[in-house]
């Protein structure tokens, strides 16, 4: 059985932090539609629409009929492994610090033989298994051999934890916490087992409910920040800075307009300020020092964590400037998750559909709670997720997106998009 | 000696003064709030354009940006609707021997330290004026309430509850008196507007902005040091950013003021 985790011993100061190291990153074209499908959590494999060979690795055409029209399925990962190994010595940089490392073999039931990542508590061959797709640190599928039946402590599993960003004993920086959305993250990532949490919050002279009673929690520590001026958050990088394992974004503003609906730009301006811009600010100032820590023990920095909308994907009229300064928000993530991959910080987004809160008052139901964005959150740091769409509407969303964007664009276009 | 030749005398030998009456400029200043539907005014914002590095290696710059009404800062008669029609009423048109003038520092102190709400009334500034003598005309009013000493604490500063902003500020009788008897050039205060934090529920509301305003006078606010002026004999010097149309801008208020 897996050992539980200990809370970390303060860093010794008079030890070097080792620079972050990658495994093998490099990948097929083809290869990378697991990575698409670890992304958001699921396993699939191309199953051949000729023979319904399921196959892997990935290739360009099927390994028994030579089709090449093979759409991805998605995989249960049940399977039988076959044989184990213990690595004890690897050439590779990233594997020559994390030695011994469980491997083994399992044969799918779903047909091919699959080399995978070993969790702790599986028992030695034969036994039942399954088998799920995860992203390594270089943000790369990998597959991981689980036990069945879950387990005490299995997230504590010392490879697993390789793959997975659990808040358990981490630091975590929260730049908002004066929204309902902040708040109710604030509390999960508490419920969680988050070591220390700290609070950003903007405008002091506007009291908000609920700010104050964060103060409550032990983890909590409240700071001044207000991510659209520069200085506040060099101020803030300074105090904090190198502790940060976990940044989760939840700064943003959000107002219901669109081109003709508001005059002006003051209101678009605030949103890019907050939602874009506030994203550059922060990744200027804590960028550098996460990606320092990358490989800085048990407590590394190893997520940061964007909380976007569905919106960012197409743009909601009835919200058309905010929806542009999410899709803004978005394409600097990825330009952030390319360039904090060198360290191996995850880069999560998470796209909700409305909330329901007071910029969503006239929108229908569903709308998703505080509390659920919040869960989701935690919920992809365990797993180790990259996006996350949380709710019906996101869920929606994304289905139709997939099937015609062109045919979703002209549907909310006439205002039926949610 | 001429009048410029004595005072630039009186400066070099400090017989004369001058008073800065100005809060710093900075992110950390408390801009003013609207309910939240509405338009906000811009707090003030800095950002490095270079210093002395890759951006540019000899030379250290900012680029800043702030509302018209950040900081310590100077509102013309265009700024309120009672204004707006105006000839010369926007800071790129009005006559600059408006921008200077005599103070009368009114201290409501005391006052203001007990009620957060005080209201500057129109029997308050007889019975200042019973002490001081008659307020003169084109002579500029700056209500002391020591409000600024609670700037380094933007919480107090601002000062909001659930009903909104509690400072003090004017009465309406007393606006109407300096305006249409008294004709003062402008009237000045340390808190944020002119106004009461609670100056909406007044009858007429904000009656500091709309009868000065109205009247093509002017405002001063976020006003730094009115504890070192004495209550007349200070001269100030109050002019804007020469904005096209501006309603107002943060500026440098400077006051001169004779040693005894």
């Amino acid at each position: 059985m897996t050992a539980p985790l200990q809370r970390p011993k303060r860093k010794n100061p008079v030890v070097k932090t080792r620079h972050p190291t990658l495994p093998p990153w490099t990948r097929s074209r083809v290869a990378l539609g697991m990575t698409a499908a670890a992304a958001e959590g699921r396993f699939e494999l191309q199953r051949c629409e000729q023979c319904a060979t399921v196959q892997y690795p990935p290739r360009e055409a099927c390994c028994r009929c030579l089709s090449e029209e093979l759409p991805w399925v998605e995989i249960d990962g049940l399977g039988d492994l076959i044989s184990q190994t213990t690595l004890l010595h690897s050439h590779d940089l990233y594997f020559r610090e994390r030695v011994p490392w469980r491997l083994g073999m399992v044969r799918l039931d779903a047909g091919p033989t699959v080399v995978v990542h070993l969790h702790g508590d599986v028992t030695a061959p034969p036994a039942r298994v399954r088998v799920a797709c995860k992203l390594d640190k270089a943000g790369m599928a990998v597959l991981v051999g689980f036990p069945q039946e879950d387990v005490p402590n299995m997230a504590d599993d010392r490879q697993l934890r390789e793959f997975t960003c659990d808040p358990k004993f981490r630091r975590v920086f929260v730049t908002d916490g004066k929204t309902a959305t902040g708040q109710a993250v604030v509390r999960a990532l508490a419920a969680a087992g988050a070591e220390l949490i700290w609070v950003g919050h903007a405008e002091p002279w506007k009291r908000v409910p609920g700010l104050v009673d964060l103060q409550a929690l032990p983890q909590v520590t409240l700071l001044p920040l207000d991510v659209t001026d520069p200085r506040s958050i060099k101020e803030v990088a300074s105090q904090v800075g190198p502790k940060v394992d976990i940044l989760v974004n939840t700064a943003e503003y959000h107002r219901a307009y669109g081109i003709s609906t508001r005059a002006g730009t003051d209101i678009a301006r605030m949103e890019m300020d907050v939602n874009y811009l506030g994203l550059l600010r922060l990744a200027q100032e804590f960028g550098p020092v996460m990606k320092a820590r990358g490989a800085d023990g048990q407590s590394s920095a190893v997520a940061w964590v964007n909380l976007l909308s569905i919106f960012a994907l197409s743009n909601f009229p009835a919200h058309g400037t905010y929806s542009a300064s999410k899709a803004a928000a978005l394409s600097l993530a990825q330009c952030l998750r390319a360039e904090m991959k060198p360290a191996g910080v995850r880069v999560i987004n998470v796209f909700p559909g409305p909330i329901d809160d007071e910029w969503n008052q006239l929108l229908p139901p569903p709308k998703l709670s505080p509390q659920a964005v919040a869960n989701a959150i935690v919920a992809a740091l365990r797993d180790g997720l990259e996006d996350v769409y949380p709710g019906d509407v996101a869920q929606e969303w994304r289905t139709r997106l997939k099937e015609s964007a062109k045919g979703f664009e002209r549907e909310l276009a006439a205002g039926s998009g949610t | 000696m001429s009048i410029l030749a004595n005072l630039a005398h009186a400066l070099a030998e400090r017989s004369v003064r001058v008073v800065d009456l100005t809060h710093t400029l900075s992110p950390n200043f408390p801009a003013i709030v609207l309910q939240t539907e509405l338009g906000q005014a811009a707090p003030f914002r800095t950002e490095e354009i270079s210093r002395y590095d890759e951006r540019g290696s000899g030379w250290y710059w900012n680029n800043f940006t702030c509302s018209e009404h950040t900081g310590t800062h100077f509102d013309a008669p265009v700024h309120w609707i009672s204004g707006r029609y105006l000839p010369n009423n926007a800071t790129d048109s009005i006559p600059v021997e408006d921008m200077m003038g005599p103070a009368c520092v009114i201290d409501c102190s005391k006052e203001s330290v007990l009620d957060a709400d005080f209201l500057l009334t129109k029997d308050f500034l007889l019975r200042w004026e019973s002490e001081h003598g008659q307020i003169p005309e084109r002579s500029w009013v700056l209500m002391r309430t020591d409000w600024s000493k609670k700037v380094s604490d933007p919480v107090a500063y601002q000062n909001f509850d659930e009903e909104g902003q509690h400072t003090p500020g004017p009465s309406v009788d007393a606006m109407q008196f300096l305006v249409f008897e008294r004709k003062v050039l402008g009237f000045g205060t340390e808190t944020i507007g002119t106004d009461a934090g609670q100056a909406f529920h007044l009858r007429p509301p904000h009656p500091a902005h709309d009868l000065l305003h109205g009247a093509g006078r002017y405002g001063l606010q976020c006003l730094n040091n009115l504890d070192q002026l004495p209550p007349t004999g200070a001269f100030i010097f109050c002019a804007p950013l020469k904005i096209e149309q501006g309603s107002g801008s943060p500026l440098r208020v400077l006051g001169l003021v004779e040693s005894r």
